[in-house]
């Protein structure tokens, strides 16, 4: 195990960001990934451990306008038991609701979450569907620099993001939905409880007129990434939500999801998975 | 240590841990776990080492009142935090109501959960004085048992939570 030398535990933005400006400090948040990824060997700490819990302004939800703001080191809790967000968000929530278990979700945040990168990550097909951006925040010229970047492109592989070394997550972005904006989250594991997912799946839709519109469904856990199903959305957008537009949609799965067989599940249970969610969460919007 | 300062650790961090209410000087390495430090600076062996992988929850202890996981949590992050373990639990002689129920009803049968399941229910009896069966399985669905099958533990939480309730009623 690598020594680490410094532990630093800013209250400033301004502090954290200069003492990750060489790209050589462990960020530390809730440590529900780092602590097990250190534990196995996986990962080791770097001599500078950054504890970004207790910056000032990087925590909270701000869901009074039209742009909901969901600070990095927000934990999986608090966006489960926050009420505005499940008027605005309901499927954020829903995520929240089904992740791991309550001592985890009290300690696991939402930054760690979309930092860590997983393919598995709960709370990345649902804020894909919001048409989330996430703010990176890096010490550049003697002064804060911010960058927006669409969450959709924020994923290269497993454990890797366009993030640079130097850079802090310190935000979640997402516009308020409009009225009509319906949204579901389906995840499976073996169990309800602690489990991590086989497949998740997230639709979000305006539904006027019994017409869909603006459909974005995202999946997990059958890419390397997590992805927009674009073909599914195609088959969807702009259709009355029937019997051939579902028939449609369920069939265009095999377009997008690419899944793999590992210890968690064979390709072809995952496959049959996204078919049953989708269906199941269309029926959900169709029964309403 | 104090909060939000930045400062070097040569090898070993010296700071104070609230543990029980009682705050304690102890120096350990920096990359040791809360869990660790309970049992190995502090001989706090209640809270239990079990999978180290966030899984089991026998290693539950409170943090500023929130179950979070000893295993998961560095001892070095827990600066100015007041940790509640299940050392702290009884008065003197007197078991907590927790300690009682799963005592008399099997809740606790080889023991190794127990800790971690008491500290667990403390904090949701604390927040929800009259939770529902439902509600006690759902907070407690992180921490595994492999003896009683659950029934006997969310029972002992039910009793407690009345026990709880009343002598609440004849404090007032
Ligand atoms: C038993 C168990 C069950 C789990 N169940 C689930 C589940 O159901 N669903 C799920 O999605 N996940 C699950 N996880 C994974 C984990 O809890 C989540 O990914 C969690 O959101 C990570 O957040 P954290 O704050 O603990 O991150 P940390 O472990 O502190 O950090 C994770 C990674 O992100 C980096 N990082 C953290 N925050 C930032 C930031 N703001 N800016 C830049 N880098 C940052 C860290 O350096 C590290 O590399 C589980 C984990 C365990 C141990
Ligand atoms: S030892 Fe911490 S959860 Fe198992
Ligand atoms: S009483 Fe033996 S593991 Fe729970």
């Amino acid at each position: 195990m690598n020594e680490i030398e410094q532990y630093l535990a800013p209250r400033r933005l301004d502090e954290a960001l200069q003492a990750m400006a060489n790209g050589d400090a462990t960020v530390l948040c809730g440590g529900t990934d780092l602590a097990p990824q250190t534990e196995s060997g996986a990962r080791q700490y770097t001599a500078k451990l950054l504890n970004i819990r207790r910056i000032d302004g990087l925590g909270g939800i701000a869901a009074e306008t039209d742009q909901v703001r969901i600070g990095a080191v927000t934990t999986i809790s608090e966006i489960r038991c926050h009420p505005a967000l499940a008027e605005i968000a309901p499927v954020l929530v829903e995520a929240a609701e089904h992740f791991a278990s309550e001592q985890i979700r009290n300690a696991a945040s939402l930054g760690g979450n979309l930092c860590n990168a997983s393919p598995a990550g709960d709370m990345i097909p649902p804020l894909l569907v919001l048409g989330a951006s996430v703010e990176l925040a890096c010490w550049r010229g003697g002064a804060v620099q911010t960058r927006l970047i669409p969450l959709e492109r924020f994923f290269v592989s497993p454990g890797k993001t366009v993030k640079l070394p130097e850079e802090l997550l310190t935000a979640v972005v997402f516009d308020r939905p409009a009225a009509d904006f319906v949204g579901k989250f389906r995840k499976s594991g073996p169990r309800p409880a602690l489990e991590i997912s086989t497949v998740s799946l997230a639709l979000g839709a305006r539904i006027a007129d019994g017409l869909l519109s603006n459909v974005r469904v995202a999946m997990g856990s059958v890419a390397p990434t997590p992805l927009r199903a674009r073909h599914v959305e195609a088959a969807l957008e702009g259709k009355p939500l029937d019997a051939a537009s579902i028939a449609a949609a369920v069939a265009a799965t095999a377009e997008d999801a690419k899944p793999i067989d590992d210890v968690r599940a064979s390709a072809w249970y995952r496959s049959h998975l996204v078919r049953v969610f989708l269906e199941e969460v269309l029926n959900d919007v169709r029964g309403n | 240590m104090s909060v939000g300062t930045v400062k070097e650790v040569q090898r070993r961090v010296h700071m104070t841990l609230q543990v029980n209410g009682e705050e304690i000087d102890v120096s350990f390495a920096p990359y040791k776990t809360l869990l660790e430090v309970l049992r190995e600076d502090l001989g706090l062996t209640g809270t239990k080492h079990g999978c180290e992988l966030g899984e089991c929850g026998a290693c539950a202890v409170l943090i500023d009142g929130e179950p979070l996981l000893s295993c998961l949590t560095l001892a070095v992050e827990c600066a100015g935090r007041a940790i509640e373990t299940i050392e702290g639990l009884a008065q003197g002689t007197q078991l907590h109501p927790l300690q009682e129920a799963f005592a008399d009803l099997g809740g606790s049968q080889c023991g190794y959960c127990t800790p971690g399941a008491v500290m667990t229910a403390k904090a949701l009896l604390d927040k929800e004085p009259s939770p529902t069966p439902q509600r006690i399985k759902e907070a407690m669905s992180g921490n595994i048992c492999r003896c009683t099958g659950y029934q006997q533990i969310v029972e002992s939480v039910e009793r407690a939570a009345g026990c709880c309730r009343n002598a609440e009623r004849e404090a007032t």
